[in-house]
């Protein structure tokens, strides 16, 4: 299954940033299974734009849930560039989720906008993944063909 | 679920005109191939094996299935003397980490068996080799934040990689740069200090976090685990470990380096 090409070298940055994170203690093997039923080129709905000039727009990133809960982001990109993660849902099952929320995915947001311009080719470190957040936005910028 | 080839992408890196990138969700974190060198189709064949040796080693080793062969061997339904080569090289490794380390290293931290600390780096290290073999040299596979490189990221240009601050959310503490190298870093991730000290089974009171540089991300891989678990004494540890090097982020926020790490000067991102 194929899915759009990220053809800029600082989202390909990006990405392998947010890919970098590391699992919390208790992650399981299958956190962060897509929508049942939708595959992940079915939910990137858009047309990837490729070689076709900078992206310039808002794009939705596909729900995807995780054990903790749905994630879904939406990625703003300007000149090509990604400049702003808005979270559209989060997990809230209970406070201990929302806790994990309320600082993961901001810290995964300026994360994810600081290293664009780093120019690094991987990140190293002990945080944790958030796999749903990592999809969702993967999903968005296919939408962007950013 | 629908398999091992689920959610991925594989791309060109058609900006570069060489190139093949993956993604691959497994054991629970993600795993990142960069592929700089022209793709050839024994290189893509190689990457969709290495992409299924990551779900082989899940199904055997994770200790979140209950009927993984590791979590078979932990309720002693089987014994070592039944497993595969692959469970007993892991084991032996795991044996092995544990005496370099002074006991610093343990796949029974709390009394379970639960080599967890050193199976990641020991499947990426083995996926990178399946790439190798296939004739990729300009290679970088990134397992939940350990990663083994080998060769360049362009013609001329060392792979860079960022140390994510462990404090500083979005900062780097510093970039390591080369062209073979492992690494790995172990600290305290956002929910609390999940390496246990082995001695006393109780949360490790070390660093922030720490980096190990070395050559193969096995043992890479379980020295960070080990060295985290130190906490004072790891400083001379890694000085005096032959073929490896440390970083290391206090808890103040100092930090400290071994004298041959491989690191430009700290820099935050952006």
């Amino acid at each position: 299954m194929r899915r759009a090409v990220l053809t800029t070298v600082s989202t390909s940055t990006l990405i392998l940033l947010l890919l970098t994170l590391k699992p919390h203690h208790s992650a399981g093997p299958a956190d962060g299974t897509a929508r049942s039923g939708v595959a992940p080129a079915a939910t990137s709905a858009g047309t990837p734009r490729r070689g076709s000039g900078p992206a310039n727009g808002t794009y939705t990133g596909a729900p995807i849930d995780t054990r903790y809960g749905t994630v879904q982001v939406e990625a703003i990109v300007r000149a090509g560039r990604l400049t702003a993660v808005k979270v559209l849902r989060s997990p809230s099952e209970n406070g201990h989720d929302r806790e994990i929320a309320s600082y993961a995915l901001p810290r995964l947001t300026q994360e994810a906008l600081n290293v664009q311009s780093a120019h690094i080719d991987a990140v190293s470190g002990a945080s944790y993944t958030s796999a749903g957040y990592v999809r969702s936005l993967q999903s968005a910028l296919d939408r962007a063909g950013v | 679920m629908s398999g091992p080839f689920r959610a991925h992408w594989t791309e060109p890196v058609s900006e570069r005109g060489r190139g093949l990138r993956h993604v691959e969700h497994a054991m629970g974190t993600v795993f990142s191939f960069d592929i700089r060198d022209t793709p050839t189709a024994a290189i893509e064949s190689a990457l969709r094996d290495a992409v299924a040796w990551l779900h082989h080693v899940d199904r055997v080793f994770s200790t979140f299935r209950p009927d993984s062969v590791i979590s078979r061997l932990a309720r002693g339904e089987t014994g070592c003397d039944d497993c595969s080569s692959e469970v007993r090289e892991v084991l032996d490794l795991c044996t092995h980490a544990g005496r370099a380390t002074g006991g610093w290293f343990s796949h029974k931290p709390d009394g379970t068996l639960d080599p967890s600390g050193l199976v990641k780096g020991w499947a990426v290290e083995r996926a990178w080799q399946i790439l190798r073999q296939a004739g990729a040299h300009n290679i970088c596979v990134n397992g939940g934040g350990d990663l083994q490189l080998s060769g360049e990221s362009a013609p001329g240009v060392p792979w860079s990689i960022g140390i994510a601050h462990p404090q500083r959310p979005g900062e780097l503490c510093t970039i390591v740069t080369g062209h073979d190298l492992a690494i790995a870093t172990s600290g305290t991730a956002e929910r609390g200090t999940h390496i246990l000290d082995p001695y006393t089974g109780a949360p490790a009171d070390g660093p922030a976090s720490i980096t190990v540089v070395g050559h193969r991300l096995t043992m890479t891989d379980a020295y960070a685990t080990a060295a985290f678990a130190m906490g004072g004494r790891v400083r001379n540890w890694l000085e005096h470990l032959d073929g490896y090097e440390g970083f290391a982020v206090l808890r103040d926020g100092r930090s400290w380096r071994t004298r041959g790490f491989p690191s430009t000067e700290s820099r935050r991102a952006g």
